[in-house]
């Protein structure tokens, strides 16, 4: 087999590289994580002619090679680094048309690391409409290299671009400029200090650790070299991209007219609306609302199917298979938990399809523009808004979407508080408590259960913000605030894209949840059909002896949930009973928060196994049925409007996922403020329900 | 003397003259944000804050603090 060609897929944000990147892998990609860090990582194989293979890797878009967020450190650690197996062969530069200019800077740097670059022009097809013409041959003689024009709306160019992959022995490797210059003596003698190395490389390895920390390097200690202060490096930083922009106008003055007469000014017709002082907040308000209704609402269609399956098939198991213990395990732990999770695809699908679209329209940005200054007050940054959006899909990419604000302080409040956002977990325990204790009726066409989750979303980002506020007050941190966004044109979003984004992320979603619930449901159904000592071992005699005039089905259900009582997750719940019930809980709502807080949609699969252990009843119960039927020792029922309200509160406000405490902790790089975050949202959890429940019971 | 982005009203334009710290990031000398340069206020959010700016056809937003810190000629529309 020959050897495969290794592609880096290089280029601004906003600049349609990973479209590029899909135009080329199609479905032949995966996602995984960089070893150590959580950036994402995407690679993926492409056929080129004459049978050649590429493997394709998308880094993180950068606006240069000055790493400011560990995003774009990762581009520049695998261009350093010559051994990494990933190392490129050649670079693929993704600029977009707009902004050649500012996208050449990158490539005026890759070039200078002597790696082979090709630079791939997107968006080729809005030329026209914005005035644009090139000179292809005039800029490839300027720039040294090939370029591939391209359009992955219209699918053309990219059989280019593969063929010049395939060929990419031919290019070019020299530099398009000689950086050095900015401080000739400098250089001098950095290059006599290190002669074995690259001066570009040097330079960048000097300047990546004022940016961006120290780093350890075996090959090159460049800490020796220490001639020049900080200061004095980041105003060379200055000049070199001063030169390099001079080098670009040059070529663009020849390579690039623009007629402005023939531009359309669609930017400019969308901007006026969407970023108006008022009209701005009103839509954006109105698309958050069709956002609650569509998952609440248009949703419940699929899902009223999915549930209905997942039933069959449980039942469809109990009647097939042997009975026994292990049938018991499938059809009452395993298929009811995983149930329990599938039956939410369609909402977070829904979720996760919407933010999609924000982001790949280039409207997320209008919002975080809006947004800033009254975030600001709370000592957030506009920034804040795109975590506390994706928060309510799942905060772990969301607290990674904080990379890019860049004052800590606002970074680290944002980490804060994110968890507090409704998330797509929270919404498995919130339908199906809403759907017991918030009566189905309308009201002016909007449904009163869809406007109790959308309650539950105010309150959870009020929630949000109000720690903020608090956080702001009393987090001492000084650090200088400085804020910059591009506002990127406007753009229909291409359906392969959001396609792949929301299969991708919906299924790791599944997967990621489906396997903790998959665990939890084994333990706690082992728990729950094994118990210590005579009243679990022989509860048939004594519940017969307590209840003699039982028979039937109704004897086999007082010894169900007589066993139930005495097996080792009724003693463990027994146990915690005391410190739940203020609350409104039983001990089995006890056993569920317990393993929620692993992860919050391990609720439901509890809530599913312990119920269905508890009777001994072969109907097609779906859990919900099963939860409304329950009742206290004295018949009343345990899911009330205040029960209800009280588990609400506390879902929205405690701290229950595992994975989000993992992730904060890299992210701040300590335990203090997971731990911080666990203790207090906890505590603000228990005295929310607290004072729900008294109030309301 | 001493004009700077933040004295822009919306749709007027200037050329960047200098920029008046050694703070200023990088980051936006990057986006275009350099001496020579035109710049154009293209829409404000309440308060004039943040400002969202075409600098040499780079479209980006800042806050009123950093506009502050850079330098401009004033043009005239014709």
């Amino acid at each position: 087999m020959s050897k495969q060609i290794n592609v880096a897929l290089i280029g601004n944000p906003n600049t349609g590289k990973t479209s590029v990147f899909n135009a080329l892998t199609g479905l032949n990609q995966t996602v995984g994580n960089y070893p150590g860090i959580t950036v994402e990582k995407k690679e993926g194989l492409c056929k080129l002619p004459r049978g050649v293979k590429a493997h394709i890797l998308d880094l993180p878009g950068t606006y240069s090679l000055n790493a400011s967020s560990l995003d774009e450190n990762v581009v520049i650690e695998l261009l350093l680094n010559k051994n990494d197996k990933d190392f490129p062969d050649v670079v693929v530069l993704v600029s977009d048309v707009e902004n050649l200019k500012r996208n050449l800077l990158l490539f005026t740097q890759i070039k200078d690391l002597e790696i082979p670059t090709i630079l791939a022009i997107n968006m080729s097809d809005v030329m026209k409409n914005k005035g644009i013409s090139l000179n292809i041959p005039e800029l490839e003689r300027q720039l040294n290299t090939k370029i591939a024009l391209i359009s992955t709306r219209k699918n053309t160019g990219i059989d280019d671009l593969k063929h010049l992959i395939s060929n990419y022995r031919d290019l070019s490797i020299e530099p398009c400029l000689n950086a050095s210059t900015i401080d000739v003596e400098y250089f001098e003698r950095l290059q006599k200090a290190f002669p074995n190395q690259q001066l570009y490389k040097l330079w960048l390895v000097i300047t990546q650790d004022v940016n961006f920390g120290k780093m350890t390097r075996q090959e090159m200690d460049v800490f020796q070299f220490k001639t020049k202060s900080e200061v004095e490096l980041k105003r060379l930083q200055q000049k070199e991209t001063i030169k390099r922009y001079q080098f670009i106008n040059g070529v663009l003055k020849e390579g690039l007219t623009i007629d402005a007469s023939k531009a359309t000014g669609l930017r400019a017709k969308f901007d006026r609306v969407l970023t108006h002082k008022i009209w701005g907040y009103v839509i954006f308000f109105a698309i958050l609302l069709t956002i609650f209704q569509a998952i609440y609402d248009w949703a419940t269609v699929p899902m009223d199917f999915i549930d209905a399956q997942f039933a069959n098939l449980s039942e469809w198991v109990k009647h097939t298979l042997p009975s026994g213990v292990l049938t018991d395990l499938i059809a009452e732990g395993i298929i009811a938990g995983i149930g329990g999770v599938v039956i939410f695809i369609p909402q977070i699908a829904f979720l996760f399809l919407f933010i999609a679209i924000l982001e790949e329209s280039g409207y997320m940005s209008r919002v975080v523009f809006l947004m800033d200054r009254i975030m600001r007050r709370f000592g957030l940054s506009g920034k804040s808004v795109v975590p506390l959006i994706s928060g309510t899909a799942c905060a772990i990419p969301a607290i990674m979407a904080t990379r890019n604000i860049e004052n800590w302080k606002e970074r680290l409040i944002t980490i804060l508080v994110t968890p507090f956002t409704t998330c797509s977990a929270r919404l498995p325990v919130y339908i199906i408590i809403i759907g017991l204790v918030i009566p189905n009726n309308y009201f002016f066409g909007l449904s009163y259960q869809a406007l109790a989750l959308m309650l539950l979303y105010i309150i959870g980002f009020l929630m949000a913000i109000f720690s903020a506020y608090v956080l702001n007050k009393i987090l001492k941190t000084k650090s200088k605030s400085f804020f910059v966004i591009e506002m990127p044109s406007y753009k229909l979003p291409l359906l392969k894209n959001v396609g792949l984004t929301v299969l991708e992320k919906t299924k790791t979603f599944v997967f990621e949840a489906g396997r903790i619930i998959l665990a939890i449901s084994v333990i706690i159904w082992g728990l729950a059909s094994y118990g210590p000592g005579e009243s679990f071992n022989n509860a048939e005699t004594i519940v017969a002896a307590e209840n003699p005039e039982l028979s039937g089905i109704a004897l086999d259900d007082a010894i169900a949930s007589h066993k139930l009582e005495h097996s080792f997750i009724g003693i463990i719940g027994k146990t915690i009973e005391p410190a739940i019930k203020p609350l409104g809980y039983d001990w089995k709502i006890g056993i569920g928060i317990a393993t929620s807080f692993a992860a919050r949609e391990v609720f439901v699969g509890t809530l599913a196994t312990i119920y269905s252990v508890g009777s001994s009843e072969e109907d097609e119960n779906t859990i919900r049925n099963r939860m409304a039927s329950e009742v206290h020792a004295d018949g009343s029922k345990i899911f009330t409007f205040a029960s209800g309200i009280s588990l609400l509160l506390f879902y929205a406000f405690a701290m229950q996922c595992m994975s989000t405490l993992a992730i904060v902790k890299r992210e701040t790089n300590s335990w203090r403020w997971p731990m911080i975050q666990l203790g207090s949202m906890t505590v603000i959890a228990y005295l929310a329900a607290l004072v729900a429940f008294q109030f309301l019971k | 003397m001493g004009l700077t982005i933040a004295d822009l009203k919306k749709g007027e334009r200037g050329i960047i003259t200098d920029i008046s710290s050694n703070d200023i990031p990088l980051k936006l000398l990057e986006m275009g944000c350099l001496p020579g340069n035109e710049v154009q206020l293209v829409q404000v959010a309440p308060f004039a804050d943040p400002m969202y700016l075409n600098i040499n056809g780079s479209h980006l937003a800042i806050r009123r603090e950093t506009a502050a810190l850079v330098l401009i000629d004033k043009l005239l529309n014709e």
